[in-house]
């Protein structure tokens, strides 16, 4: 995601991917305040078009952690370590949004904010090890060690992706399965909101790319400074 | 510096520890049905558990001077009468699925807590939807 040439500055392709994820932004936000409503829940599923991309690129960015952290293992080239912590960060905003959305969500369909099923359970423990991911980054002052301690939670971390988006089929739980579900095909949505969803998850997923690639540079920043 | 990323690293332990070994472990059965609660009910009396089904057609009777709510839970197979003190949540409805949390006392099952599960299928509400029609379908959905 780094040229080999430090740059200074964010190439064309981070701005493209930032201004085009904040100027559709509105349009997003249009899409889903003017999505019909739902027959039980009414206008409460809109919250929906914040949930579903949120929780979707925070699965994304740990997965490129993931991918990321491999290959800082197998080249230990510092570059990979630095687009494997940005796109953590960035994940945990992600996943912190989804969870704060679905908590909203939750008080007035399912009457509480938190209960311990196994989707919520399993996304709290994802969130607290890419917590722990930074901590354990704190702590470690040699830089190298540092970065393959990292990594081996950037990989283990990973596992609990999966786990957490298919708790809703394996365990009995309060949480719905679900509504595009990607193992099956099926999807269980009214055309208006798939648009206005899938809209929003374009912008996200626009403004992720955007985001990893800032912060990615930032840190190339931060690690030139320390080595002069 | 690094004995502070120490102390919260230790602390993220902690409660990743306690998510997993007692969180998780009670939780991977969320909620049992009332046919598993019949099969096994010396197990259950008076210890907290939560029990899941639908809230059987024509069952539901609400005292709104007292904030009792009376229905009855069924998996399809086994009922149970549940009571429930409180308000019941806006999208509680016969024929929803529910979650209630609480115990056994002399065969009804006593709420402290209920949840409503609802389906993964979002529709739009069928032709030409105003907003004074929402508005009224939202008031019916309380």
């Amino acid at each position: 995601m780094l040229k080999v040439a430090q740059p200074d500055r964010p190439d064309a392709l981070t701005w493209v991917f930032l201004g085009l994820g904040l100027l559709l932004l509105p349009v997003g936000l249009y899409l889903a305040l003017s999505a019909p409503p739902d027959v039980n829940q009414g206008y409460l599923v809109r919250i929906m078009y914040l949930h579903v991309p949120g929780a979707w690129l925070g699965y994304l960015a740990f997965f490129v952690t993931f991918l990321y952290s491999l290959l800082y293992l197998f080249r230990q080239d510092p570059r990979y370590d630095r687009v494997a912590s940005s796109s953590a960060e960035i994940g945990l905003v992600f996943m912190g949004l989804a969870l704060v959305t679905g908590m909203l969500w939750a008080r007035p369909t399912w009457g509480v904010y938190w209960t311990w099923e196994p989707r919520l359970t399993t996304t709290a423990i994802l969130f607290a090890v890419y917590v722990g991911y930074f901590l354990l980054r704190g702590a470690i002052e040699d830089p190298e060690l540092r970065r393959k301690a990292a990594a081996a939670v950037g990989i283990l971390g990973f596992i609990n992706v999966p786990i957490s988006y298919m708790s809703v089929k394996w365990w009995r739980s309060l949480h719905q399965t679900q509504s595009i579900d990607l193992t099956t095909g099926k999807i269980h949505m009214d055309p208006a909101m798939l648009q206005a969803l899938l809209f929003n998850l374009l912008v996200f997923t626009l403004l992720y790319l955007g985001f990893v690639r800032f912060r990615s540079l930032l840190a190339a920043l931060e690690a030139r400074k320390e080595e002069a | 510096m690094r004995a502070k990323y120490l102390i919260g690293l230790g602390v993220i332990l902690g409660a990743l520890a306690y998510l997993i070994f007692g969180g998780l472990g009670q939780n991977l059965v969320y909620f049992l049905t009332p046919s598993e609660y019949l099969q096994d009910q010396g197990r259950y009396q008076n210890r907290p558990v939560r029990l899941g089904g639908l809230v059987k057609q024509g069952t539901v009777h609400y005292d709104k001077d007292q904030l009792e709510l009376r229905f009855i839970l069924t998996d399809g197979v086994a009922e149970v009468p549940v009571v429930h003190k409180g308000t019941p949540p806006g999208m509680f409805k016969e024929g929803q699925g529910v979650v209630v949390e609480g115990r056994f006392r002399e065969g009804v099952f006593h709420g402290t807590n209920l949840l409503v599960k609802h389906s993964e299928t979002y529709q739009a509400p069928k032709a030409g939807w105003t907003p004074e029609e929402v508005r009224k379908l939202i008031e019916e959905a309380k």
